[in-house]
């Protein structure tokens, strides 16, 4: 029975076991990098070091790889993230009609900055380029969720759905 | 049997059409309708900004903003007993005229739909319904009775030139993958839509995603590739989810896979989610990016036609592209080369965005005037503003002003005037909109989205966006304008890939048709759109002023002064210039000073 050389250590955690189970998903596949790199983070909510390192060691490459990769992406990211990430438009329909004054909103009523995420690890805080929904703009989603034509106090409101 | 067609885009949903299906369904039951009653969920339809759209066949009833209240109404009016419910229709702008049928309304009458043509109409996630509507039949005709030079010759017949941005010509394309040596070939879809302001290939993959995986199979063919991939944008999670079930559908049915049709052809597709990096919309990056690596561009030539994925020849087409393939098999190269102009055949698929009346996705024949899309398609500019200009091509494209109107839209008439078609991202801008501020904008995009690889776009776009920020905030000189011009040029002929060569274009045509704004901005402190904050003050109006504290009340910085029924007064050093108080106050009697009418609030 072959066993794999990074399981020194009896695999207990649930979070590794699922990680283990990717791996072995992509095992011996060309270009796995990325595609691993997001089933790991759907499982940790980031990308921990020890998370990167047993990559690097699994698919047999440096460690400095795996962190280019992951520092050139803006989907990757290695601190821990809120329950809810709102990414808010900042795309160019949602430019000309208003999308700065919601990120203000916003960086206002939870006090942290784009890219910030609340001390009580609720709320990340995200602008992104555009969420292909202009017809709605401005526009933003809170995990999943696209919310559009919003204003100041709809914006309000909504935050207070998530709980 | 009657069917009910509920958009489940990603518009629609977030507009409540989730919400709206369950309902009906749970109303259809209890009326003991389900049974002759068919709910469809359909994909986008384009016309985002009134969902979530209904549509009742046949009659072709167009129902919008529909809410779950409204649905009752739907099922005991509409569904029972065939009556229309007024106060569900769409009323076109301007006449204020309410219109029943989806096809009769100015938005879709204007337009011709080949791309677009089943999105709305069919179940994206049922094959039975693109099977019912032609679907692989262009498939079926090249893989049974053309060669593999036949379908490139009926391609280049056809005139088809990339829709993705640069316009290659798609045949042209495909012969040179054709043409070269090698055992494994790729065919990959760029999926990687990332200009902001254009969803039209988030519309297709959710609305027909089985028409991209068709042009696909049928290029596989061509070039003679088994493997393809698609190449997803990370922000489009229900494009992906469609397609996942697109591909597992096709591939139940022999569409995909091992002897497709039984004619011996193999090809198997797989997704590759994005993780979030503009630059990856280059072909290069995006190839580099699917191999596992930092998504940057390397030097061209060698293209992907002779070393691509993993050094293999690959043919890379947008999304766009490939869903024009099947309706050309299917109908034939000459006949899709009898739409559009000379040298621009074929549709376009824009996406109508910013101060416009109807937002949404306008598929016209290339030729037509900018002004038809905008006016006739688009309804004119919201709230009866001015037009100002229309900026095409997304961040890589340039603004045009309204003298520009009457141009033709086609590849090398917009690429003239100093824009290109890019992707199709139309987006309308009326008089309160400040030309250097977009410029700006955009220059904050790519700077941001710059990869760093090369020098001029690492080193230029930061400088570029260094002279633009200050001349917004007042601290410009006259020659700044050379400068940025010089800069521009440079880092427009120097520059590694497409990214970095088409950045300076917002730049290059607001200096070249709105040179005056750039010179009010430096000479007088001045923004005649009064947007850049830095040279706006905010100033009440007194005699117009009717003291109803509305404004005071709602400030967030406490900078508005003044007792009840008497004129209020802005603090300038307390005001944040957020623009609440304007949207507040009823008497119109809040305003934006700039340039020397500041002087009226100095002291």
């Amino acid at each position: 029975m072959c066993q794999c050389c990074c399981s020194a250590e009896p695999v207990v955690d649930p979070k590794a076991q699922k990680l283990a189970g990717v791996f072995s998903k992509y095992r011996g596949e060309k270009g796995a990098l990325i595609p691993v790199l997001q089933a790991a983070q759907e499982i940790y909510g980031y990308l921990p070091k020890e998370v990167l390192e047993s990559i690097a060691r699994e698919l047999k490459m440096p460690l400095s790889k795996v962190y280019g990769v992951v520092t050139f992406y803006a989907q990757f990211h290695l601190k821990p993230r809120g329950r809810y990430v709102i990414r808010v438009c900042q795309g160019t329909a949602c430019h000309v009609r208003g999308a700065s004054q919601i990120m203000e909103a916003l960086q206002e009523k939870l006090a942290i900055k784009d890219g910030e995420t609340t001390t009580d690890l609720k709320f990340t805080l995200e602008s992104v380029a555009c969420l292909g929904a202009c017809g709605l703009a401005p526009v933003m989603m809170v995990n999943d969720e696209t919310h559009g034509r919003l204003t100041k106090d709809v914006v309000l409101k909504i935050l207070e759905q998530y709980e | 049997m009657r069917r009910v067609l509920i958009c489940a885009g990603t518009g629609c949903v977030a507009s409540g059409s989730r919400k709206v299906t369950a309902r009906l369904k749970e109303e259809l039951d209890r009326q003991g309708l389900a049974e002759q009653i068919k709910v469809v969920n359909t994909g986008c339809h384009g016309f985002c900004e009134q969902g979530p759209i209904v549509i009742v066949e046949p009659g072709d009833i167009f129902y919008c903003q529909v809410q779950e209240k409204d649905v009752p109404d739907i099922v005991a009016k509409t569904l029972a007993n065939g009556e229309v419910v007024d106060r569900l229709l769409f009323k076109e702008p301007g006449s204020g005229q309410a219109v029943t049928r989806y096809h009769d309304i100015h938005f879709y009458a204007k337009q011709q739909r080949l791309v677009l043509k089943n999105c709305g109409h069919i179940d994206p996630e049922n094959l039975d319904e693109y099977l019912a509507v032609e679907g692989y039949e262009g498939l079926k005709r090249a893989l049974t009775t053309m060669t593999r030079e036949q379908v490139i010759e009926e391609v280049k017949l056809s005139g088809l030139r990339g829709r993705g941005g640069a316009g290659f010509p798609t045949g042209v394309k495909w012969e040179f993958a054709y043409n070269s040596p090698g055992d494994k070939k790729y065919v990959v879809c760029n999926a990687d839509e990332g200009d902001p302001g254009a969803f039209m290939d988030r519309s297709i993959l959710e609305g027909d995603p089985h028409a991209v995986i068709e042009g696909m199979l049928i290029c596989g063919y061509a070039i003679g590739a088994d493997e393809g991939y698609i190449y997803v944008r990370a922000e489009y999670p229900l494009a992906t989810h469609r397609l996942r079930v697109a591909i597992a559908q096709a591939t139940d049915r022999g569409y995909l896979g091992e002897n497709i049709l039984g004619t011996g052809f193999n090809f198997k597709l797989k997704i590759k989610e994005g993780a979030g990096a503009f630059v990856c919309g280059e072909e290069t990056a995006l190839l580099t990016s699917i191999e596992g690596n930092r998504g940057m561009p390397r030097v061209r030539p060698p293209f992907p036609a002779v070393k691509g994925i993993w050094e293999k020849p690959t043919n890379i087409n947008n999304v766009e592209t490939f869903a024009n393939v099947p309706v050309i098999l299917r109908k034939g190269g000459s006949w899709y080369a009898s739409i559009g102009t000379e040298r621009s055949k074929g549709t376009k698929v824009f996406a109508l965005t910013g101060k416009i009346i109807n937002t949404g996705l306008a598929e016209v024949p290339m030729g037509i005037t900018m002004r038809e899309i905008i006016f006739d398609i688009g309804g004119g500019i919201q709230k009866g503003k001015e037009f100002k200009a229309v900026q095409i091509g997304g961040p890589s494209g340039g603004c045009l002003p309204k003298e520009l109107l009457d141009l033709p839209v086609d590849y090398d008439s917009l690429t003239q005037a100093g824009a290109m078609m890019g992707s199709g991202g139309l987006v309308v801008m009326d008089e309160t909109t400040c030309m250097v501020d977009v410029a700006r904008f955009f220059l904050n995009f790519t700077q941001k989205e710059s990869c760093g690889k090369c020098t001029p776009c690492r080193e230029g776009t930061k400088r570029m966006l260094e002279i633009l920020t200050r001349i917004t905030e007042g601290k410009g000189e006259m020659t700044d304008i050379e400068r940025l011009e010089r800069l521009a040029k440079v880092v427009k002929n120097t520059a590694l890939c497409g990214l970095g060569q088409t950045a300076p274009n917002p730049i290059l045509t607001t200096l070249r048709y709105f040179r005056d704004e750039y010179e009010a901005h430096i000479n007088e402190a001045s923004c005649p759109a009064r947007v850049c904050k830095e040279l706006i003050t905010y100033w009440i109006h007194q005699e117009k002023c009717n003291g109803c504290t509305r404004c005071a009340r709602s400030c967030a910085s406490s900078a508005i002064a003044g007792a009840a029924k008497q004129p209020h007064s802005i603090d300038p050093a307390k005001c944040s210039k957020c623009g609440v108080c304007i949207e507040k106050c009823r008497q119109g009697a809040i305003v934006k000073l700039t340039g020397k009418e500041r002087q009226l609030v100095k002291h």
